[in-house]
């Protein structure tokens, strides 16, 4: 592709000398597609870098361009991350928010597997419909739902407690890791579940010892995407949860850690940093699946 | 693997077990499937989805059951004039958000097509903002935002010499306002460029090829191949794009929480504040639900709105 448009422009000048135009393509290649996409990278990381480093600085050096260069540090100091770890009840937020993110994403797995078993390949009458039901429900954003849902986990007798969220993180889970394990079941071969049938296997160890290890690699994808987001979720953690010990990272370090008028912005960053961490570790680990779910459910 | 499928079923067959044989039983083991989705969708969802629209002709508040007022709060919310600024703002951080993040996705989206060394390694970094908690990366945003020690008016001011003072981010309403977009555009663009890379990748290369010889510019092999043939994808990343720009909360809320003087509200913030922080359930509801018609008609704008192009072309394209 690239090849063609460089030749295109090549032929399009056809009168320079050939020299020139190698150079000239080379130039041009350089200009239309590593200058723009260096730029990109660049404000795409910047945040973090400005997150990393103002969680090493010393808060002499924050508050002072004039005598130190903000993009470097001369001493770099952990002293914000021991206030976090040891002054703070950030271990404690760190603790509840694995705890809400694993929990969550194990109910929903375990829930959008069966669904999608059930739709995709115990095929009733009305089964696209109710597929097509799941996933619209994806589409009700959050922000019209935490009202309401405020007052059924008052009902429920869960306010303030992280079972709330991981009973309620679902509702959002749920509806696109269906969709993504439907399009994963779709891709194994009828006939191999036909074979165990005719074997006399039960459809539970069909789905058991068959279907599930070949989708498997379906199952990390909405794995890791169901535990990200419920890492990131604020507004039913916010709504849902009130005291200090049982708030989640992003909620607690919101509201926990920016107090008064002078922000401690070297640990506010440190907390922002750490709790970043895991997910990017975690996607790191397998950012193949979660490019692909990314796509393979925009795709569907 | 095949010995053991082979032995379980013998076994199961010799001793006919009632419980195996109802989870053979076809409808019973459908209806087990579904109900733990069904279910949890069901008393989690579509139940605080009508709670939420009966509260909203209620005046409940928190910890009082409230009684049926009709359309008052509704009434209330047409004559209040941060409802009137939280529905503009909405309204113009939906349209720019979304255009800024679609013109540079798809940009980036065409430059990620390019084939160059660590492209991979490229994908996986450019996702980043994407999966790092939205609060958090917005917290980064409030730093550099810093009305003194703000980043960018040190590159303005003291490296670049192009302004004597230090630009106020958030202090004012306009510049606050750009300020928030400008960080939604920064998170969605990585999603809007992988999803859209996704989409050109499944362009058939010799499309291009029959353009070229028929002598197409670039613009015009981006104009009438690329363009149409991404319409089906660009739909779906859009009605989502929008759905989840315009009931955005996470980024206001951590940046400016509505401020400076209530002018950065988004309706959801202003539901959220109203309704949880001010205890007025009711009130809270109904700003919940009167973005239900903006969503609906921005979800069958875009859809429809691009889907039947694509029609139009898929007929001469295919």
């Amino acid at each position: 592709m690239t090849d063609a448009v460089a030749q295109g422009s090549t032929v399009a000048d056809a009168k320079a000398a050939p020299d020139t135009m190698a150079w000239d393509s080379g130039l041009r290649r350089l200009m239309m597609i590593y200058l723009p996409l260096g730029c990109f990278v660049l404000i795409l990381l910047f945040p973090f870098y400005w997150m990393a480093i103002t969680s090493f600085k010393p808060n002499a050096e924050l508050m002072n361009y004039k005598q130190h260069n903000p993009f470097w540090i001369s001493s770099p100091t952990l002293a914000h991350v021991k206030h976090l770890l040891f002054d703070t009840a950030y271990p404690r937020w760190l603790w509840t928010t694995m705890t809400v993110a694993i929990g969550s994403t194990t109910l929903s797995l375990i829930a959008s597997t069966l669904a999608a078993y059930a739709i995709e390949r115990l095929r009733f009458r009305g089964s696209p419909y109710v597929g097509l039901g799941i996933y619209l429900a994806y589409l009700v954003p959050p922000s019209i739902l935490f009202i309401p849902l405020a007052t059924v986990v008052v009902q429920f007798g869960l306010f303030d407690s992280p079972l709330a969220l991981i009973l309620v993180y679902p509702t959002f889970l749920v509806p696109f890791c269906t969709w993504l394990l439907i399009g994963y079941f779709k891709s194994i071969p009828y006939e191999l579940e036909e074979c165990a049938l005719v074997d006399g296997a039960t459809r539970l160890q069909i789905l058991r010892r068959i279907t599930l290890p070949l989708a498997v690699p379906g199952l990390i994808s909405a794995g890791i995407f169901s535990f990200t987001l419920s890492w990131n979720e604020f507004i039913y953690a916010l709504a849902f949860i009130q005291s200090g010990a049982n708030k989640t990272v992003p909620v607690a370090i919101l509201t926990e850690l920016v107090t008064g008028d002078v922000y401690q912005w070297g640990a506010l960053m440190a907390g922002s940093l750490l709790g970043s961490l895991p997910v990017a570790v975690f996607y790191s680990l397998f950012v193949d699946y979660y490019v692909s779910s990314l796509t393979g459910a925009v795709k569907e | 693997m095949s010995v053991t499928t082979l032995s379980s079923p013998a076994l199961a067959q010799r001793q006919p077990n009632w419980i195996v044989r109802l989870f053979d039983y076809k409808p019973f083991l459908i209806a087990m499937c579904l109900a733990p989705a069904i279910g949890l969708l069901l008393v989690f969802l579509t139940y605080p989805l009508g709670l939420g629209i009966w509260l909203a002709f209620t005046d409940t508040t928190i910890g009082r059951r409230g009684i049926y007022v009709g359309f008052e709060n509704f009434q209330y919310l047409l004559t209040d004039p941060l409802w009137w600024n939280a529905v503009f703002y909405s309204v113009v951080y939906t349209g720019i958000a979304t255009f800024g993040k679609f013109a540079l996705g798809f940009w980036l989206a065409l430059l990620l097509n390019n084939h160059f060394p660590f492209k991979s390694l490229l994908r996986a970094i450019i996702l980043l903002p994407w999966i790092v908690p939205t609060v958090l990366s917005a917290l980064a945003f409030w730093w550099i935002y810093d009305p003194q020690f703000s980043i960018i008016s040190y590159l303005l001011v003291d490296v670049l010499h192009w302004r004597s003072g230090n630009i106020d981010f958030l202090g004012s309403p306009w510049p606050a306002r750009f300020s928030l977009i400008a960080a939604n555009i920064w998170r969605g663009i990585p999603f809007v460029a992988i999803s859209l890379l996704a989409g050109l990748q499944t362009i058939s290369p010799s499309l291009y090829e029959a353009a070229m010889l028929d002598g197409a510019s670039a613009w015009q092999r981006f104009r009438y191949i690329t363009f149409p043939m991404m319409m089906p994808i660009l739909a779906i990343v859009m009605t989502f794009s929008i759905i989840f720009t315009f009931t955005d909360f996470q980024l206001v809320y951590a940046i400016t929480r509505g401020g400076p003087g209530n002018s950065t509200h988004l309706l959801a913030t202003l539901a959220f504040q109203r309704g949880i922080a001010g205890g007025e359930l009711g009130e809270g509801a109904a700003i919940a639900v009167s973005m239900i018609p903006f969503l609906v008609f921005a979800t069958l704008f875009s859809y429809f709105g691009l889907a039947r192009r694509k029609w139009q072309q898929g007929e001469s394209n295919d």
